[in-house]
């Protein structure tokens, strides 16, 4: 008989729940020293077609919180070029501004906009970029078609890969218990056009983007007790892959997203890491131990899993490989509590929380060397996940009784929050890159 | 674990006003422009399209809670902890024992152990924690006698904060196992 079936069910309302949305403003809480400075022209508009986004404050956002930028303010504009040959290079260099973005709108056949833009080096006066992105026209599109300006600015001026056209899931807490509502919302990644996928009375946690960044697996308490599911993002269905006897969680695609490692106790109620294959439902145990093991986080390259170990007294990171051939080895020594690893996208730094002086902060720890930096100042800070660049981590904090999403610069350089307008925001998990 | 019925009409009346359609309590929501499909949770999964129209009406399983025994021991159901630990404290002793011996007593009575945490640190982390407190309690219950089969537990670590707040007031209320009477 389904579990549901037999529970007391209350229920309550929530005309327009899925409009309700938390919406996240960026914030600037610090920058390098010596950010690049360039001039972002607003852009030709193509109107009504673009239905009145300005696509350079959209670039010039994205850039400047990154840290790297700083934009010059529009009204010190004495012209405002569209294209890269009507820019005066004479002129614009007594701007002190190193580059200058131009660009400009165009409406296509099938109600298609074109964005052209071009990147110039106002030192030498050459063409760097001259680029067409091509969106479709709804305020979404464009906006995502802003997003891959910036990452092509980023790109060439810094020789990284910008990260600005992904997305960002979260999880979004209303209430107290046993009133709480819990939302998994998906956003790009500057917080804006945040869509709710799921929705619930009871504990959502943990999403985890599935490699192509089609799935997200989460855990959810929908069911009184803890279930892993994975949901297609576009269409919302979804499935149940684990719903065993104890804890189901801490779920964590492999990088060839066939497998999810995770967390189960059993009826005995000790949490090891498992990896479940996804076709064939086949359950392998990876760690055997009768401390707590959980927090699991793949290698890029598939062969090695991280985890969260309480076997030496407190919360440690461990690694162990997937073959299970070698014991897990210790890697964190420096604080008494490390515990949550996340591996950059390159495999070669570990993310984590520590305690830090009485405080929960983020750290960073290069797996080579063993030097740990700690990159978030707050007192309750936790779920760091990188950006598939590896420039930056998003993590969430807490302060004044209110929780917020950051980002970081993993040299420890700049950070920025994102604001949420009401609600609890917490466990943000960085995308993939889109194709 | 057995649990209460209560018959769905009862549920229908309280959502009335938002068509009663939604047995479940989360709903898998897809993005703007797309289909929306509802898998079912346990193969029936009966959400209709009516309750959508109206807007979206939550249904949540909550309660399926017995009063349980009365008592001076017996009323109090919260079993604390300190920071990290899922050891039981001496001040616990004579709760966790009457109910063990209420249990053990009344073997058709049931009870779901929930494990907490207190909100620092890591979340899932954390669903240990609350999950070794809940089977600490369990232990100290089953060495009174009560039978394994008279006992659930669920960890949901710092998700479900009894109190607000975040100073040590606050966490040392939420580092706790709630002794939760299902029959």
């Amino acid at each position: 008989m389904p579990r549901l079936h037999r529970s007391i069910i209350t229920a309550f309302l929530l005309f327009g729940a899925l409009t309700a949305k938390a919406q996240l403003r960026i914030e600037i809480t610090s920058g390098v020293t010596d950010p690049v400075p360039l001039a972002i022209v607003p852009f030709a508009r193509s109107v009504p077609a673009d239905g009145g986004l300005d696509i350079a404050a959209i670039v010039q956002r994205d850039l400047e919180g990154s840290g790297r930028f700083g934009a010059m303010a529009r009204a010190d504009m004495l012209t405002q070029p569209t294209r890269s040959e009507d820019i005066r290079v004479a002129d614009w260099r007594m701007t002190r501004n190193d580059y200058i973005v131009v660009g400009r709108l165009s409406p296509l056949d099938g109600g298609r906009l074109a964005v052209d833009f071009e990147l110039v080096n106002l030192l030498n006066g050459q063409r760097l970029v001259s680029q067409r992105v091509v969106a479709a026209q709804s305020p979404a599109a464009l906006r995502n078609a802003a997003h891959r300006v910036a990452d092509a600015v980023y790109a060439k001026i810094l020789g990284v890969r910008g990260a600005f056209a992904t997305r960002i899931a979260y999880v979004s807490v209303d209430g107290l218990a046993p009133n709480q509502r819990f939302q998994l919302i998906v956003a790009d990644a500057d917080g804006e056009n945040p869509r709710v996928i799921l929705e619930s009375a009871r504990p959502i946690m943990s999403p985890a983007w599935s490699p192509d960044g089609e799935w997200l697996a989460y855990v959810s308490f929908e069911n009184r007790v803890s279930e892993i599911y994975v949901q297609r993002v576009r269409s919302g269905e979804r499935r149940r892959v684990s719903a065993r006897a104890g804890i189901n969680g801490a779920p964590a695609w492999s990088p060839d997203a066939k497998r999810l490692a995770l967390t189960l106790s059993g009826s005995g109620g000790n949490p090891d890491i498992y990896l479940l294959d996804l076709d064939t439902q086949v359950l392998h145990r990876l760690t055997d131990d009768a401390a707590i093991d959980t927090e699991a986080a793949w290698s890029p390259d598939g062969r090695t899993i991280y985890f969260t170990s309480d076997r030496a007294g407190g919360p440690q990171i461990y690694s162990i490989p997937v073959d299970g051939l070698t014991r897990a080895k210790r890697l964190t020594f420096g604080a008494s509590y490390s515990a949550r690893p996340r591996i950059s996208p390159d495999g070669t730094q570990l993310a984590m929380v520590v305690l830090d002086g009485g405080a929960y902060r983020v750290a960073v720890q290069d797996l080579a060397s063993g030097t740990v930096r700690v990159l978030s100042r707050g007192r309750l800070d936790e779920s760091p996940s990188f950006a598939p660049n590896g420039a930056m981590l998003i993590y969430s904090g807490r302060e004044g009784g209110r929780s917020f999403l950051a980002t970081a610069s993993i040299d420890g350089l700049t950070t920025q929050r994102l604001k949420s307008d009401r609600g609890e925001v917490r466990e943000p998990v960085w995308g993939p890159f889109s194709p | 674990m057995m649990r209460k019925w209560i018959p769905l009409a009862l549920v229908c009346a309280a959502i009335a006003l938002a068509g009663c359609a939604s047995k479940r309590a989360v709903k898998p929501v897809a993005e703007a422009g797309a289909p929306r499909t509802e898998v079912g949770t346990e193969g029936s999964g009966a959400t209709t399209a009516g309750a959508e129209a109206a807007g979206g009406a939550v249904v949540a399983s909550t309660g399926e809670e017995a009063a349980g025994p009365a008592g001076e021991q017996l009323a109090k159901r919260l079993v604390y902890f300190d920071f990290d630990s899922y050891e039981l404290r001496p001040q616990d002793t004579a709760l966790v024992v009457a109910h063990g011996h209420y249990l053990a007593s009344h073997p058709k009575a049931r009870v779901r152990l929930e494990g907490h945490t207190d909100e620092r640190g890591s979340r899932e982390y954390n669903i240990g924690l609350g999950e070794r407190r809940a089977q600490a309690v369990k232990r100290a219950l089953l060495l009174q006698g009560v039978a394994e089969s008279q006992l659930a537990t669920v960890s949901y670590g710092e998700e479900r904060p009894a109190v607000a707040g975040s100073d040590e007031g606050a966490w040392a209320q939420n580092r706790r196992v709630e002794i939760v009477y299902t029959q």
